[in-house]
């Protein structure tokens, strides 16, 4: 091997270290007694008491259950919204609006938080002011914000899908007489189901951690998690987030290894049709 | 008749999405261009009318108070020369250690990219908030990595590690590492190994070779990652609250006070648009390489 790959994969292995050992020690703390966080306490650990503490808090699960709904409600919008512009976008050819219409679709993946949040909630209230909707801040401004920044992933991921592949399957479809709706049913929307999955999963997870694009958005009495997080940590460390990041660990790592087995079998199955066909035509 | 409706149709895909985003994203940057030239009152809203209206007839008032502000107190400028500084440095680093861990990948058996790639992404599917957190915890006086530096005896005394720039770079790479590293790996994977093959047989060292021949052809990748860490990270709040200098603020932070803190309307406004000025150039760039990287269907 030349010492170019060495090097590069020593580091891999070493950037992989500094990816997983921040995570690796909240879950380690998570067991700790100690209220100190980063002093292990043997004597007395490993212990379940910060996620009993964390089973307990109201105040925690009541946020984390308006972010659940929050974060379903704006993925599934996103993508609706994030698939329109992604098929205008690949499929339409030139039309008026489509430089806008792109830019206003990556612009957002990259704009600072501070400035989408602030700008967001100047929006709410001039139209507070101007049609009286919405009334004050909570869970319905914070969801149209986060619609909003999730489409423009949603439609990248799904642009990009469609661009993998040329338009000959919905052109024959159309040269034998189906309607577009029915093309778009049939031939287009399969094709791109997998860009819809990853782009709901990913829009719900930018909605469910999101936290300064909210604060700004959000009103009294609708703190989603990230919010109560963020107030807990920025005055020191609490154990109990640890247990909280650990659950919330557990569950992505759960639903990526259900996704990854499977993914692994629609694809042997795929397989497995496609030998059985080439089988047939002998 | 089918065309007709056809046409309808597209029109209703296409501008439904564009005009959701003309709502709720153009028109909002033009409220807050507006604002930024009106003056604080104590009224709701807590900001001067741009029209006013004397006896009848209409008055613009612009007001250029709040940028003529900005440019008086020292501290606007610095945060912001803090805030690109901090961003550049990031990049940097990001770029640093991301570049070897992408070609380590684009390298790799194909069985095992996926696996890799799975690796890097895998820690964006968990809070970032909370793994921004857990490097207090690391960094803090008696964190973890003094204790084991104490433990070692490497140092004696526990070193201040947090509230540091060093901890916002820290953050700010950690967060942001595998936005560098995937569109680099996307451009090394397609790289032609047989043109690394013909540098050699034409004498050229490893390192020759590298620089002739892969760096050159990877600068899109370079960056389109740099462009996805640089821009966002001007305008970093989570990190440098949780993990910086109290004594010098970024852009972010100081927008975020002046509204929430100070509730001065103008001033918030005034700094957003000077830091989208800063940011317009970087940001219509990253705009161009990604439409050609969507539309070229890779």
């Amino acid at each position: 091997m030349s010492s170019r790959g060495l090097f590069a994969r020593v580091a891999l292995v070493l950037g992989l270290v500094f990816l997983y050992v921040p995570i690796l020690s909240m879950i380690v703390f998570s067991f700790n007694n100690s209220r100190l966080v980063t002093v292990w306490d043997a004597a007395h650990s490993p212990t379940f008491k910060w996620y009993r503490t964390l089973v307990g808090n109201e105040q925690i699960l009541g946020a984390a259950w308006l972010s659940i709904r929050i974060a379903v409600i704006s993925a599934t919008a996103a993508v609706v919204l994030g698939t329109l512009a992604g098929m205008a976008l690949a499929r339409f050819g030139p039309f008026r609006g489509r430089l806008l219409l792109a830019g206003m679709t990556t612009a957002p993946i990259v704009m600072p938080e501070v400035i989408t949040g602030l700008s967001l909630l100047l929006l709410f209230v001039a139209m507070g002011q101007l049609i009286g909707w919405p009334r004050g801040v909570g869970a319905i401004t914070i969801t149209l914000a986060h619609i909003t920044f999730c489409m423009a992933y949603v439609t990248v991921v799904v642009q990009s899908r469609l661009a993998g592949f040329d338009e000959s399957l919905e052109e024959a479809a159309m040269d034998l007489g189906a309607r577009p709706l029915t093309v778009f049913a049939r031939i287009t929307l399969p094709l791109i189901l997998p860009a819809i999955a990853s782009g709901w999963l990913l829009a719900f997870t930018l909605s469910w951690d999101d936290l300064v694009i909210t604060q700004f958005v959000a009103g009294p009495g609708s703190s989603t998690l990230p919010m109560i997080i963020f107030s807990k940590v920025r005055f020191g460390v609490t154990p109990d987030i640890n247990a909280l990041a650990t659950i919330m660990i557990l569950i992505v790592a759960t639903g990526i290894a259900i996704s990854t087995v499977w993914m692994r079998y629609r694809e042997r199955r795929r397989e497995r049709d496609l030998q059985l066909a080439a089988a047939a035509n002998l | 008749m089918v065309r007709l409706t056809q046409s309808a149709g597209r029109r209703l895909v296409a501008g439904i999405p564009l005009l959701w985003l003309l709502l709720l994203f153009l028109v909002p940057f033009l409220i807050v261009f507006r604002i930024s030239f009106s003056e604080v009152r104590l009224a709701i809203p807590p900001y001067t009318p741009l029209i006013t209206w004397h006896q009848g007839t209409p008055t613009l008032a612009v007001h250029t108070s709040a940028y003529s502000f900005l440019f008086t107190d020292p501290l606007y400028i610095s945060s912001y020369l803090y805030s690109l500084k901090v961003a550049a440095v990031s990049t940097l680093c990001c770029l640093l250690i991301g570049y070897p861990m992408a070609y380590a990948i684009a390298r790799a058996r194909p069985a095992n990219r996926a696996v890799l790639l799975m690796l890097i992404v895998l820690p964006f599917w968990t809070s970032f908030l909370l793994r921004v957190y857990a490097w207090i915890g690391l960094l803090k006086n008696n964190g973890v990595i003094n204790n084991v530096l104490l433990h070692l005896g490497v140092i004696h005394q526990p070193l201040t590690l947090l509230q540091t720039d060093f901890a916002v770079y820290i953050g700010i790479v950690y967060s942001y590492l595998p936005f560098m590293i995937l569109p680099l790996y996307t451009n090394l994977e397609k790289h032609d190994p047989t043109l690394l093959e013909a540098a050699a047989d034409l004498g050229a060292r490893p390192l020759r070779a590298f620089l002739a021949v892969t760096l050159p052809q990877s600068l899109p990748g370079i960056l389109a990652g740099s462009l996805l860490v640089f821009i966002p990270a001007v305008g970093e709040y989570v990190i440098p609250t949780l993990l910086g200098r109290t004594d010098q603020l970024m852009i972010g932070r100081v927008l975020s006070d002046e509204f929430f803190e100070n509730r001065d309307w103008p001033v918030a406004s005034a700094v957003a648009i000077l830091a989208l000025l800063l940011l317009v150039v970087p940001i219509i760039l990253f705009q161009r390489l990604e439409r050609r990287e969507l539309e070229t269907g890779s």
